[in-house]
């Protein structure tokens, strides 16, 4: 029986993109219904409300299903009130939008091919694209951030859920396989910005355990 | 109605790109003024290098010396900086707004991957696949525009909308393609309502004004077929 104002969230707890979505409803001071989907059986529910893809998150609001995280979190900010997660200054827009797109296309790919490849050679040449994509994420935080804490500025904004809903992969890299895609010396400034976004209210609690991750990516390694 | 007094906008970009001209659709939707630079994109100019380091792509919208890359982001921004210039191409309603953002991101990351595969696969069982991706994704395009157009004519209603330029920007291609197939593909039988779509969206007059020649696209598709060909 769905109020008109009742909102739930289909997720994986590892998955980076629920997890942005569920900060961003943390960051808006909204309560939510979360329901943790198994992927290999997934459930009734999130078949029929997102048949196109079926895949999470799916953010159910009144009833109606909303899916694709960035669409996702874009929705969240419209329709509640509260902490802003895009900026309102259209160019300011613009730069966040393209650094959101960045991590989702340029970071996270590699990230994951690195996560599941077979080969050394394999691995080596998948941390290297993530690195550079990580370079590049250094230097716009630089841009972004002016100085501030958070690629939003003083508060969490859209680049940062973006990428930080990705840490615990960053994190799994290091402790699976000695790599530090998330590297002090090489981007210290995204390296003290990671410390900032899990200790951030609207992170806590949704930011998995390493071990979680770690945990998964076996799972998908050993299939 | 020209852009603001005083808003000097440039629009990087290169013929026959489908990503470039749903730039120029949302610009003249809007009815507003900028000046078009051709980019030869195999000799980059300083300036498509200095206004877009990350990708070194088309198009870029350069607005008062400020540039807005990748062209669903151009768009959208062109809504929210110019809200004085015309109705928005993004709807009003968030659930609206979202079905809209969620299909163009589908058409993107879904329809176009495919249309590349059965176009550019280095195989032709990859090419095949990418054909068989193709005719999935179409199916699931077909609802999208049930979703979105609610019964009316365009993905954005009685308006063209985001939708109707983010898909609307390969119609040029997807007729030069259909003419080196001989085969439609937006087919009336197995997609209704994308097919009538196609055919009202090209007689508007700004695509009409502004879509590639289709004998140019295909005289230009010889050519980039033979580079795949000679550099396989």
């Amino acid at each position: 029986m769905a109020g008109k104002d009742d909102v739930k969230v289909l997720g994986v707890v590892v998955s980076p993109f629920a997890i942005r979505v569920r900060i961003a409803l943390n960051m808006k001071g909204v309560s939510y219904e979360y329901m943790e989907e198994d992927l290999t059986n997934k459930s009734e529910l999130l078949l029929s409300s997102n048949p196109i893809h079926k895949k999470v998150p799916v953010l159910i609001h009144g009833g109606k299903p909303i899916c694709e995280s960035l669409v996702i979190v874009q929705y969240v900010d419209e329709v509640f009130p509260g902490a802003a997660v895009l900026p309102s200054d259209p160019y300011d827009r613009a730069v966040a939008r393209f650094w959101a797109a960045y991590v989702d296309d340029k970071m996270f790919p590699p990230m994951v091919a690195f996560l599941l490849a077979v080969t050394e050679e394999e691995r080596a040449a998948k941390a290297e694209e993530t690195l550079a994509a990580m370079a590049q994420l250094e230097k716009a935080f630089g841009e972004c951030s002016g100085g501030k804490p958070f690629f939003g500025g003083d508060s969490i904004g859209y680049v940062d859920l973006a990428l930080g809903s990705n840490l615990q992969w960053l994190e799994t890299s290091y402790q699976m396989f000695g790599v530090a895609l998330l590297d002090a010396v090489k981007t210290p400034l995204l390296t003290a910005w990671a410390k900032r976004f899990v200790e951030a209210d609207a992170a806590k609690g949704v930011v998995p355990d390493t071990a979680l991750a770690v945990e998964f990516c076996k799972k998908l390694r050993a299939r | 109605m020209a852009a603001g007094g005083g808003d000097d906008l440039k629009l990087l970009g290169m013929w026959a790109s489908p990503y470039v001209l749903r730039v120029k659709l949302a610009l003249a939707l809007k009815g507003i003024d900028y000046e078009y630079v051709e980019v030869d994109l195999k000799n980059k100019s300083e300036l498509l290098l200095t206004s877009n380091p990350v990708h070194q792509k088309v198009p870029v919208l350069i607005h008062n010396g400020k540039p807005i890359c990748e062209s669903q982001i151009i768009v959208q921004y062109l809504d929210d900086a110019f809200p004085d210039a015309g109705a928005p191409l993004l709807p009003s309603d968030p659930h609206d707004r979202a079905l809209a953002r969620f299909w163009a991101a589908f058409n993107d990351e879904t329809l176009v991957k495919a249309s590349n595969q059965a176009s550019w696969g280095k195989t032709e069982e990859e090419k095949a696949e990418g054909e068989k991706k193709v005719l999935e994704a179409l199916e699931k395009m077909e609802i999208g525009m049930r979703e979105c157009s609610k019964g009316k004519p365009f993905f954005g209603g009685d308006d063209v909308g985001f939708v109707d330029v983010m898909l609307g920007g390969f119609l040029a291609w997807v007729r030069a393609t259909d003419a080196m197939r001989g085969v439609k593909r937006f087919d009336p039988d197995a997609t209704p309502l994308l097919a009538a779509w196609a055919e009202r969206f090209v007689e508007l007059d700004v695509a009409k004004a502004l879509m590639p020649e289709v004998d140019k696209l295909i005289e230009f598709a010889k050519v980039l077929q033979a580079r795949a060909a000679a550099s396989a």
